[in-house]
């Protein structure tokens, strides 16, 4: 391919800062960007949302989950700049909605984490599954939190949170 | 004492997993430090090379760029070290650079440091150094640094063999000799590292004002790093303090001294400014400690009754460019020979255990430390001698399990044994397996071609170690644990413990003694760990110490404030401190009603202790430590059982359900035990399966979470845990360890398994991981 006929990306030249707009946790955010950062580095350096984690930087651990438009995203494969416009919720904004209460006091109950690194990529997901699902069987629970690596609790107790949450959830809804 | 609120034996949730799951963890990286500068490294992209030259002129004016350090700038500041071990003089390790100044032996290695703005400066810094290597030969394999006349993997090395060194015990050649039974395998272990979640990161200030260094560190032994800092930078030991926030795992590969993070304190030292290294997971790869790669001959004998009486074992381990600092890279291999056969009577050992530096990452602790090896080879060769000898392998372990001793006593391999539960592990897990119904299950299924495998895997393991294994080598490695514990306004009580905690809930266990022996909630004590600044001297976490060391200085230490509450409170009350005891936060008296809180006692204590008629008012402070002096450890032992099917076509395994029995002694916390337990198997499942660090040319290839495959949720099984519980009579408190339970028979579960199911082939695995690749090879070569 000839690059010098290739189209040029429409709005932003290699180095030049940039300023996004979006929703954060439900409030207006503007930052000031390089168009190489990715998400996360923004969320924790610009914004001090340390609850999203960096695991590898290369997409396969599942730490840096965040929402962006209601979906779960691997924020370390997300470049700030497609953060314009659009709404991000991290784990500070879940946390503080009180949306996934009951699924944080179930992790803490049945102690499905040890050293906590992965723990709020994996409440993302497990919070998107239960959304979907009201009543996922274990083997439907354990594939879903497959792209979520914990390397401390070997998965069972994670599974039987999230299974608790959505009993729960079930019976809430059953009683009224 | 009835009728109080227990905390010793429940499940309490632990308050730090409520902050983590809010988002509030707080690991080294998310520590803001007013004007810090941020090093990216260069890293060898050679196994062994010759630095020619390194032109850093385009780097040291590159944006963002505030300085560049390479090998010769920092040896001045930070001089290269050596791993001795006093009694093992033959144990000889080339000296470390901080960063390569000429010579690199591993492709990963640091040689040139970064400082910058930002961490990406830095990165794009690194990029513009142009460096000219001359290679030099390299040595990747075991057996290729054992052949005579391999080059040296540093040209500061004689020879590449780091240990060779043999035990022996009986008489082993005339046991084979007169043998009934004779079975023998290899085993090849491979390269895995730790993979902690939260990639090693250290934060360091150095006020040249008052010659403070300041570190946070992702590290298990705050104090040991103090003592190395210290002594690198020729500060004393006080103008040091080392703090560990939250870890975000660590499972051994955070015990070490790596030289990257030494390059960080030499350079925040020189700079006089704040400076972070996070490692990047790709640099991680190639830099965290490695583990594991061994390989073993073994052999057992049994007689015609079916006892055994001779086990030899040959194993040799791959130690990497350097012998890793302090600890030493000679864990791995002199526990695989000590632990091997540990839990049966085997009558006779002998073991030869050597060791070779290799042009790769240096190994060194990664959770279990050769006790899985120990495992594995012991409980394989058991089965295969049980298949020999037309016995059931249960049938066989039960025959020939080590009784537990009347008095401590010692094995063949010279581990030393307090009491032990092995038969009644063996029983609880049989019976809650329903192993006979399991063992026709699976004789039925193979009439239908369907391949299922149940291994089991007895271990004796070794927690809670004393101060005879670096002490008297020399190593600066505490295995003292301290407690501080205060009474503090509003009755609440202040606890300051050695002991470090990556996720384990440790802390929390000692909250939940010490809330027990002073009658008062564990959420009203305020535990402050990992800051050497802050808490008394101690070993932080290592060889699964936490509770059952940790955890008696909590005991003792509470029973002294107690002790100092109750005779202050039996003065103001004119009463027999004898006859008063704590519960509900307040003094009860004989009748059981609360004469005062606690809250006033503290009060009065520090208001108004003209009213207590008392020659010497005690502190309200109770200092305690403890140290295993009686015993070197608290040995302990365990059983687990691992169901496999391995489809004949593919090579793949599924593990279908595991089981584990353990005795951990008394148990703090039941659950956290489980799931001390069932995260250990699951990395041994991992072990089995899909871990290894696969090199070519001297080159990590699989250096990612992409390619270098951890366990995932889809793969694993639910795990059942049941306990038999025999307190260790060398504390009060009674708890062994448990951290590396998990792991240490599970890889042992999994080749027992995964064997058994090849039986209708008459293959069998030898090589770690068990790949579809390995395991189609395995049965193809066994086809007549």
């Amino acid at each position: 391919m000839d690059n010098s006929s290739a189209a040029e990306p429409a709005c932003v030249e290699a180095g030049a800062i940039t300023e996004i707009a979006f929703t954060l946790n439900g409030a207006a955010a503007r930052a000031q960007i390089a168009p190489r950062q990715h998400m996360v580095d923004v969320l924790r350096q610009v914004f001090g949302l340390t609850g999203t984690h960096l695991g590898c930087e290369h997409g396969v651990c599942g730490a840096c989950h965040i929402l962006v438009d209601g979906h779960v995203v691997r924020g370390c494969l997300m470049l700030a700049i497609q953060a314009n416009g659009a709404e991000v919720v991290t784990i500070e904004g879940l946390n503080a909605s009180g949306a996934i209460a009951d699924l944080q006091e179930a992790f803490v109950r049945r102690n499905a984490l040890q050293c906590g690194f992965c723990t709020p990529g994996m409440l993302m997901t497990a919070h998107a599954l239960l959304q979907r699902d009201c009543a996922p069987q274990r083997a439907h629970i354990r594939e879903t939190i497959s792209g979520n690596i914990c390397r401390c609790t070997g998965y069972h107790a994670i599974v039987d949170a999230i299974e608790a949450t959505a009993r729960e959830r079930r019976e809430a809804r059953d009683a009224k | 004492m009835q009728n109080e609120a227990r905390f010793i034996g429940v499940s309490h949730p632990r308050q730090a997993a409520r902050r983590h799951v809010a988002g509030r963890g707080r690991y080294t990286d998310d520590i803001v430090a007013a004007h810090v500068a941020h090093i990216a490294f260069l890293r060898s992209p050679y196994a062994h090379a010759r630095c020619v030259t390194i032109n850093c002129e385009a780097a040291g004016v590159a944006p963002g760029v505030i300085a560049v350090f390479r090998g010769c700038d920092i040896a001045g500041v930070s001089r290269p070290w050596t791993t001795r071990l006093e009694r093992m003089p033959s144990h000889h390790s080339a000296p470390q650079p901080a960063l390569v100044a000429d010579e690199t032996c591993w492709q990963g290695e640091a040689v040139v440091a970064v400082v910058a703005e930002t961490r990406a400066q830095a990165e794009d810094a690194i990029e513009l150094i142009e460096a000219t290597w001359e290679e030099l030969p390299a040595v990747e394999s075991i057996a290729a640094a054992l052949i005579d006349g391999a080059p040296p993997v540093h040209t500061a090395l004689k020879s590449n063999v780091a240990l060779d060194h043999t035990i022996a015990e009986g008489d082993v050649d005339a046991a084979f000799a007169q043998a009934q039974t004779v079975v023998s395998h290899s085993f090849a272990f491979g390269r895995q590292t730790g993979v902690s979640l939260e990639p090693r990161s250290i934060l360091a200030e150095f006020d040249a004002r008052s010659g403070i260094l300041t570190v946070h560190q992702s590290h298990q032994v705050p104090f040991q790093m103090r003592e190395i800092y210290a002594e690198q930078l020729g500060l004393s030991a006080e103008n040091v303090r080392v703090i560990a926030p939250d870890v975000g795992g660590a499972f051994g590969l955070k015990l070490h001294a790596y030289a990257d993070e030494m390059a960080v304190v030499a350079i925040a030292r020189t700079l006089g400014r704040p400076v972070k290294f996070v490692a990047d997971r790709l640099e991680s790869f190639i830099s965290d400690a490695h583990a594991r790669e061994v390989d073993v001959d073994g052999r057992i004998a049994l007689d015609a009754d079916g006892r055994i009486t001779a086990l030899e074992i040959d194993v040799i381990g791959g130690f990497g460019a350097y012998s890793c600092y302090p600890r030493s890279s000679v864990g791995e291999v002199l526990q695989a020979v000590q632990l091997a056969g540990a839990p049966y009577h085997i009558g006779a050992l002998r073991g030869r255990i050597r060791g070779v530096y290799q042009n790769k990452v240096p190994t060194g602790a990664y959770r279990g430390v050769g006790q899985p090896i120990a495992c594995a080879v012991t409980e394989q060769l058991i089965d295969l001698a049980a298949r020999a000898a037309g016995l059931d392998p249960a049938a066989l372990r039960a025959r020939n399990f080590r009784a537990s001793p009347a008095s401590p006593s010692k094995t063949e391999g010279g581990v030393v044994i307090e009491t032990l539960s092995l038969q009644e592990c063996l029983s609880a897990l049989c019976r809650h397996m329903d192993y006979d119904a399991l063992r026709r299950e699976q004789a039925s299924l193979r009439k239908r071609g369907i391949w299922r495998g149940i291994g089991l895997s007895a271990f004796i393991e070794i927690t809670g170690v004393g101060p005879g294994l670096y002490g008297p080598q020399g190593v600066k490695v505490s295995a003292y644990e301290g407690c501080r514990l205060s009474l503090q306004r509003g009755g609440k009580v202040r606890c300051a413990t050695s002991v470090t905690d990556q996720g384990q809930g440790t802390i929390d266990g000692l909250a939940q003694v010490i809330a027990e022996e002073l009658g008062i909630v564990p959420t009203d004590i305020h535990m402050v760990a990992g800051d050497t600044g802050q808490t008394p001297y101690g070993g932080g976490a290592w060889a699964s110490r936490g509770i059952a060391l940790g955890g008696e200085a909590a005991l003792r230490a509470s029973r002294a404030l107690r002790g100092q509450i109750l005779s202050i409170a039996g003065a103001l009350l004119q009463a027999d401190a004898a006859d008063l005891s704590l519960r509900g936060a307040a003094v009860i008296g004989k009748t059981g009603a609360a004469h005062m809180s606690l809250a006033e006692l503290a009060d009065i204590v520090r208001f108004r202790s003209d009213t207590i008629p008392l020659q010497e008012i005690p502190p309200l402070e109770a200092f305690e430590q403890f140290v295993p002096l009686a015993l070197p450890y608290l040995a302990t032992n365990g059983i687990q059982a691992a169901l496999v099917e391995v489809d004949p076509g593919l090579g793949t395994v599924r593990v279908l359900r595991f089981w584990v029995a353990d005795d951990c002694g008394r148990i703090i916390n039941p659950q956290l035990v489980d799931e001390q337990i069932r995260g250990g198997v699951v990395q041994g499942i991992g072990a089995a399966l899909f871990e290894q660090c696969i090199y070519q040319n001297g080159q990590l290839v699989n250096g990612s979470l992409a390619d270098y495959q951890l366990p995932l949720a889809s793969e694993m099984p639910d795990i059942d845990v049941l306990h038999v519980s025999t307190p260790t009579r060398e504390t009060l408190l009674g708890a062994r360890g448990v951290g590396e339970a998990g792991v240490v028979g599970s890889l042992g579960a999994m080749w027992t398994a995964v064997n058994d199911a090849l039986t209708p082939s008459g293959a069998r695995v030898t090589r770690q991981p068990f790949t579809p690749e390995h395991i189609l090879d395995q049965i193809a070569a066994a086809k007549p």
